[in-house]
């Protein structure tokens, strides 16, 4: 695997809109014709090249592609969008949107993330070392259709709205999220390591949440189930089941009602 | 003006019965001439199929319904914008696209002139300051009649001349066209939590059946003489079985004759037959019934239609049939919107998959299909989507590849999930039709122009008529290798040509023309019955009084073209 780093050196005025810096698009191309590639500041087009310095070789496929992103990329958008394979690494912290719509490949962001991340992603790995902001693994604006594949580790906190439409993967919080956890959701899994506020699984059809904190206020839409032993991401515990969301449609499977499932660790 | 003369093309005009010949069309002073000076523009169309401008007959492309479309559905935007380009401005959405995006992507395609199909006349406004802000194609908006009071509660008495007054009232003060019903009596039921599934289902407190309106519309329509027939979207839309409430339907017509000076001969237009010709009980044994439906219409000459052919796209649905759509979001569970007009009509909006993996959507692609492919007249058949309905109109040239080439059919059927059902449910593996290119000028010019009775000025190039003219970069010499092709010429036109100003050149927007909103002006006996009815229903019921009411002067109707009519000797 070939490695290009681009490093910031002109940060710009207004937020950067950088879709171009994925794998897919780098891949089989020369420094200069990275710097080329196109990208709006504001809604102005401009090209990376006027932001970032250029370093390394690219694979000459995506999957053979890492790239490094170095500096201060707080108003950079989009890194990592529609990412298929290959690797990214982000230094810093960065804007809105990263790995949105990825299906595939490995992101690390080693600051923080702002909201959007991994929007209707279908594949691959986005992890995050500092917090997530708002949407994490959500649909996009009007959609119904939110994550649906892949994994997404935070090693920090998370905003509302995380999982909203998820419909498959799997997200891990190490620490604590706020309101809107997989609100609609229709499949997929979240663990949350830390606490959750309110509002957990509201109109939720399918899928998993577990909390090993604590839930500052419970739905009503959900019903308690008992109590059940789990090993949860390898860690063994007694967790009250709760399903839901009552007041929300679900599918029958074998002429059994199909709930989402809420396990709180005791 | 410029003068321009096409030469060497291959002209298809059913209007004057040119078929193919290579011939050459001059365009002065925007209309298509005998004749032009030397000093005309010579434009080559050497080895290209040239046409009128293509006439859309039902699309839903400007008002509120459409608009809560976009700003329900702002994934319909994502990825689908195109930024300012020469003398484009930007545009977005792919199902449900911005005005100026709905203009040029028309343009390109060769539509020169367009219906919005359904008008709530309370928010006529609405509609024509979208059209006004729609480029190039010129516009005409038919108001929905099936379910106001003022016709539920005429019609009840059968008062043809008092209905006659109000759609003429109505049609000058919308700057409407001609007379939409939409689920006749259905849609005003459902405020009653019911819906009229058949033509017989009468309509709470107004007491009157679906089957009495329409017949009681087309004869107002005919009392008036408008350019257009009564054009219908009947009860029991999209249910497995509905064909034969469809063919109720059709049967009302019968014995009608299209009395109007325009040359329509149509009594009753049926839009996007395809939602309204299904067998079946219940969607496991769904099935095709385009057969039942075309014979009947194959043999009754005072009935045209349009396909609605489903282009297996993500798409957004809207129509007045509000209880429809509140039934649809019940099936896909996906978000609805609704829009009630007071004592008008009841929109609804869901977005829907027509996914070639389901079986229902295939089955349905193919009744789309085998409608064109079965009806004998082309001139009483045209092609739509029921943008955006049934697919998005910028699908209209992979629809005319699907016609043109079987072998683009058996492709589309092969990558079906669920193909032996399709197969079984339809009969569009047996049928080896390819429409010719003249049959294609049939269902998208000359045929839809004269059953909205412009066929003096559009669908046709015969000198006089309006200079709109779309030239394809398409040979029809040299046999089609590629089915692609057939969609890659019919997607950007080489030439297009609107009111005699060159509007598309090699596919991109190069001109632009001041668009006319096309209405009807009906002139009808003094009727201070109806007058006062009017008067009445604004002060007890309307939430705006009459001077809000109209839709007049320039910012709403920049550029109005009248047809006139005179019913007043009746």
């Amino acid at each position: 695997m070939e490695t290009v780093t681009i490093t910031m050196k002109n940060a710009p005025a207004l937020y950067l809109e950088a879709d171009t810096i994925t794998p897919d698009t780098f891949a089989g191309k020369t420094a200069a014709q990275i710097a080329d590639l196109p990208v709006f500041e504001g809604n102005a087009p401009s090209t990376l090249g006027k932001y970032f310095e250029i370093a390394g070789n690219t694979g000459a496929t995506a999957a053979d592609t890492k790239i490094i992103v170095k500096g201060d990329v707080r108003k950079v958008k989009y890194l990592g969008m529609k990412m298929s394979a290959g690797e990214m690494v982000i230094e810093g912290s960065t804007d809105l949107y990263v790995g949105a719509w990825m299906t595939g490949g490995k992101i690390l962001a080693k600051g923080n993330v702002e909201g959007f991340a991994a929007t209707a992603m279908k594949g691959g790995e986005l992890t995050i070392e500092g917090n997530a902001g708002n949407y994490l693994g959500a649909a996009y604006r009007g959609d119904w259709r939110g994550m649906s594949g892949g994994k997404i580790l935070v090693k920090g906190n998370a905003g509302s709205d995380v999982g909203m439409y998820m419909t498959g993967g799997e997200i891990v919080i190490n620490g604590n999220v706020d309101v809107h956890l997989m609100t609609h959701a229709e499949g997929g899994k979240t663990i949350v390591k830390g606490n959750a506020t309110s509002k957990v699984g509201g109109q939720m059809v399918d899928g998993t949440i577990f909390i090993f904190g604590t839930i500052e206020t419970m739905m009503p839409g959900f019903k308690p189930n008992g109590e059940v032993e789990l090993e949860v991401d390898g860690i063994k515990g007694k967790f009250a089941h709760f399903i839901g969301d009552m007041g929300e449609r679900h599918k029958k499977r074998k002429g059994a009602v199909i709930y989402a499932n809420l396990y709180k660790k005791i | 003006m410029s003068e321009y003369i096409i030469k060497n093309g291959n002209v298809f005009d059913p209007v004057q019965g040119i078929k193919g010949d290579k011939k050459d069309i001059a365009i002065k002073d925007g209309k298509i001439a005998d004749k032009v000076s030397s000093s005309a523009k010579v434009i080559d169309a050497k080895g290209m199929t040239v046409m009128a401008g293509a006439v859309e007959i039902h699309a839903h492309i400007a008002g509120p319904k459409v608009n809560l479309g976009r700003i329900y559905r702002p994934e319909d935007k994502l990825f689908s914008c195109t930024p300012t380009k020469g003398m484009e401005r930007m545009g977005s959405g792919a199902s449900i696209p911005t005005t100026f995006k709905t203009g040029y992507e028309y343009a390109k395609m060769g539509y020169t002139t367009a219906m919005e199909a359904a008008m709530p006349p309370m928010f006529s406004r609405h509609v024509h300051e979208e059209i006004r802000d729609t480029p190039i194609i010129d516009e005409g908006a038919f108001p929905v009649f099936g379910n106001n009071w003022f016709v539920l509660e005429y019609l009840k008495n059968h008062e043809i001349e008092n209905t006659a007054a109000y759609i003429a009232w109505l049609l000058r003060v919308t700057k409407g066209y001609a007379v939409k019903v939409v689920n006749p009596g259905g849609t005003e039921a459902w405020a009653w939590g019911l819906n009229c599934l058949s033509v017989n289902d009468p309509v709470p407190y107004f007491d009157i059946t679906p089957a009495e309106i329409v017949k009681g519309l087309i004869e107002a329509n005919e009392y008036l003489g408008l350019p257009h027939s009564m054009h219908i979207h009947p009860n029991n839309l999209g249910n497995p079985g509905c064909y034969e409430t469809t063919l109720d339907t059709l049967k009302l017509a019968e014995g009608m004759k299209a009395k109007n000076k325009f040359g329509r001969e149509s009594v009753l237009h049926l839009t996007h037959t395809q939602f309204h010709s299904y067998g079946g009980t219940n969607w496991g044994d769904f099935e095709s019934k385009a057969k039942e439906v075309t014979d009947y219409v194959n043999k009754n000459k005072n009935i045209t239609i349009d396909t609605g052919n489903v282009t297996l796209d993500e798409t957004t649905t809207m129509t007045a049939d509000g209880p429809f759509e509140h039934h649809l979001t019940g099936l896909n569970h996906l978000k609805w919107a609704n829009c009630d007009v007071e004592l008008e009509t009841c929109a609804g909006v869901v977005p829907y998959i027509y996914s070639p993996n389901i079986s229902v959507c295939a089955i349905q692609w193919a009744i789309g299909l085998e409608i064109p492919l079965m009806m004998k007249d082309p001139m009483r058949c045209y092609i739509t989507t029921d943008h955006p309905n049934a697919g998005p109109f910028t699908r209209y040239p992979r629809v005319i590849k699907w016609l043109m080439s079987k072998k683009a059919r058996d492709t589309q059927i092969n990558a079906f999930k669920h193909k032996d059902k399709v197969l079984s449910q339809t009969s569009i593996g047996s049928l080896d039709k390819e429409l010719s290119l003249y049959e294609l000028a049939q269902m998208t010019r000359a045929g839809p122009a004269k059953t909205l009775g412009l066929g003096h000025m559009c669908g046709g190039l015969k000198p006089g008529m309006d200079a709109d003219v779309a030239v394809y970069n398409f040979n029809p010499d040299t046999p089609v290798a590629d089915p692609e092709n057939i969609e890659k010429a019919f997607s950007r036109c080489a030439h297009v040509f609107k009111l005699g100003v060159e509007v598309v050149k090699n596919g991109e927007i190069v001109g632009t023309v001041n668009k006319r909103t096309l209405w009807v002006n009906a002139k009808v006996n003094d009727n201070p019955q109806v007058k006062r009815d009017i008067n009445e229903k604004f002060l007890k019921y309307y939430s705006m009084t009459q001077n809000n009411y109209e839709a007049l002067g320039h910012h709403f109707v920049p550029n109005p073209y009248a047809l006139e009519v005179d019913a007043t000797h009746v």
